[in-house]
């Protein structure tokens, strides 16, 4: 009887993503009411209670488990992108243009800055080579750029993993006290978001911290941060790395 | 109809993911440039450009906000499918690298965002 019903949870596994979701953000919102009194915003907690959720599964994290597998297609790239593409209708391209050259600006910053202190992080670890350098380096900016430049430059598989796990710990903390820093930051308009957009980087955890600060500042920060990561990969193994060996020999 | 707002929607989507991926060819590079940025840039001009031609209807609108409200729920179901286990055990250097380039842009943002409202100001 339960193998039956389970059965029927795995095989409409997106449905019962929605459902689950739904109980999340039912139980976190309570929770943020009661027991937080707002302090903390109920999609911040659900966010946190995803995080936690995924600690019970592998490297898919809750998905790994049958039942849960339609997380992986509510949550995966695909849906996600559509959906961040989808908060553009509500932006402004007048904004956008206004902040212009400040979010270009960011972006070269904010990949500058990760990527540099990727690199004396890993050398501080005691890694010689540019290429793991690099790798590490990459994967603080996003653990999407990480896997990319590690690929391009030719790293060991390891050092590959050490670089998306970097970029994964740069969404869970991005994700988490971004809503708790937002105000003390400064992060309040759109021009703010864009801004931070083009310093984190990592669209993952800007387009879920934001959602959970403020969700009309989402298309700011997504729009920057999806150009982060585009043109980090562009950049990492072109131009930082060359650089990175350079500076090492 | 709502759909030809999804409709719309998509095809911004694959416009921008065919121009990231063409870009991502020309750089010689794994991955997808940008894609997704493009694709909001395309929505953002063509539902304008639609809005001044008086041809984009109410209902788009709320075919295309379904999924703008579906956003915050599949963040959170993206969060339950991180790989946390590799995040946290993976070896410190992933753990310092990340906690210590994500803390110090912290520091950075609000000397960046103070300097647009300086510049916006004059």
């Amino acid at each position: 009887m339960i193998r039956m019903i389970e059965d029927v949870f795995v095989k409409n596994g997106l449905i019962f993503s929605f459902l689950l979701v739904g109980v999340m953000m039912l139980i976190t919102e309570y929770l943020s009411k009661r027991v937080f009194k707002n302090k903390i915003p109920g999609v911040a907690l659900a966010i946190i209670l995803g995080l936690i959720l995924a600690g019970f599964g592998k490297e898919k994290g809750i998905s790994n488990i049958a039942v849960f597998s339609g997380m992986a297609i509510l949550g995966g790239t695909m849906l996600r992108d559509f959906a961040i593409v989808s908060t553009a209708l509500g932006a402004s391209f007048e904004e956008i243009k206004k902040a212009g050259w400040i979010a270009v600006l960011s972006l070269f910053i904010g990949i500058l800055f990760s990527f540099c202190i990727g690199s004396f992080v890993a050398i501080g670890f005691g890694y010689h080579d540019a290429k793991s350098i690099a790798t590490i380096a990459a994967g603080t900016c996003t653990f999407i750029v990480g896997p990319i430049t590690g690929n391009a430059v030719g790293a060991s598989s390891e050092v590959i993993t050490l670089s998306i796990a970097a970029g994964v710990v740069k969404v869970v903390i991005v994700t988490i006290f971004t809503p708790l820093l937002a105000k003390r930051i400064g992060l309040v308009d759109k021009n703010a978001a864009m801004v931070f957009g083009g310093i984190m980087g990592t669209t993952s955890g800007v387009s879920a911290g934001l959602a959970a600060t403020d969700m009309k500042l989402v298309p700011y920060g997504a729009i920057t941060a999806t150009f982060y990561t585009g043109l980090a990969c562009l950049v990492c193994p072109s131009i930082l790395y060359p650089s990175l060996k350079l500076i090492l020999s | 109809m709502k759909i030809y707002g999804v409709a719309l929607l998509a095809s911004c989507y694959f416009a921008g993911l065919i121009l990231g991926e063409i870009l991502s060819n020309i750089f010689n590079i794994d991955g997808n440039l940008g894609g997704v940025g493009f694709a909001m840039l395309f929505l953002i001009l063509l539902s304008d450009w639609l809005k001044k031609k008086n041809l984009f209807h109410v209902e788009y609108e709320s075919g295309i906000g379904f999924w703008t409200s579906m956003y915050i729920p599949i963040v959170i179901a993206m969060a339950s499918i991180q790989n946390v286990h590799a995040a946290l055990s993976s070896g410190t250097v992933a753990l310092v690298a990340g906690t210590v380039a994500t803390s110090l842009c912290f520091v950075v943002i609000p000397v960046l965002i103070k300097l647009t409202k300086k510049n916006a100001e004059q």
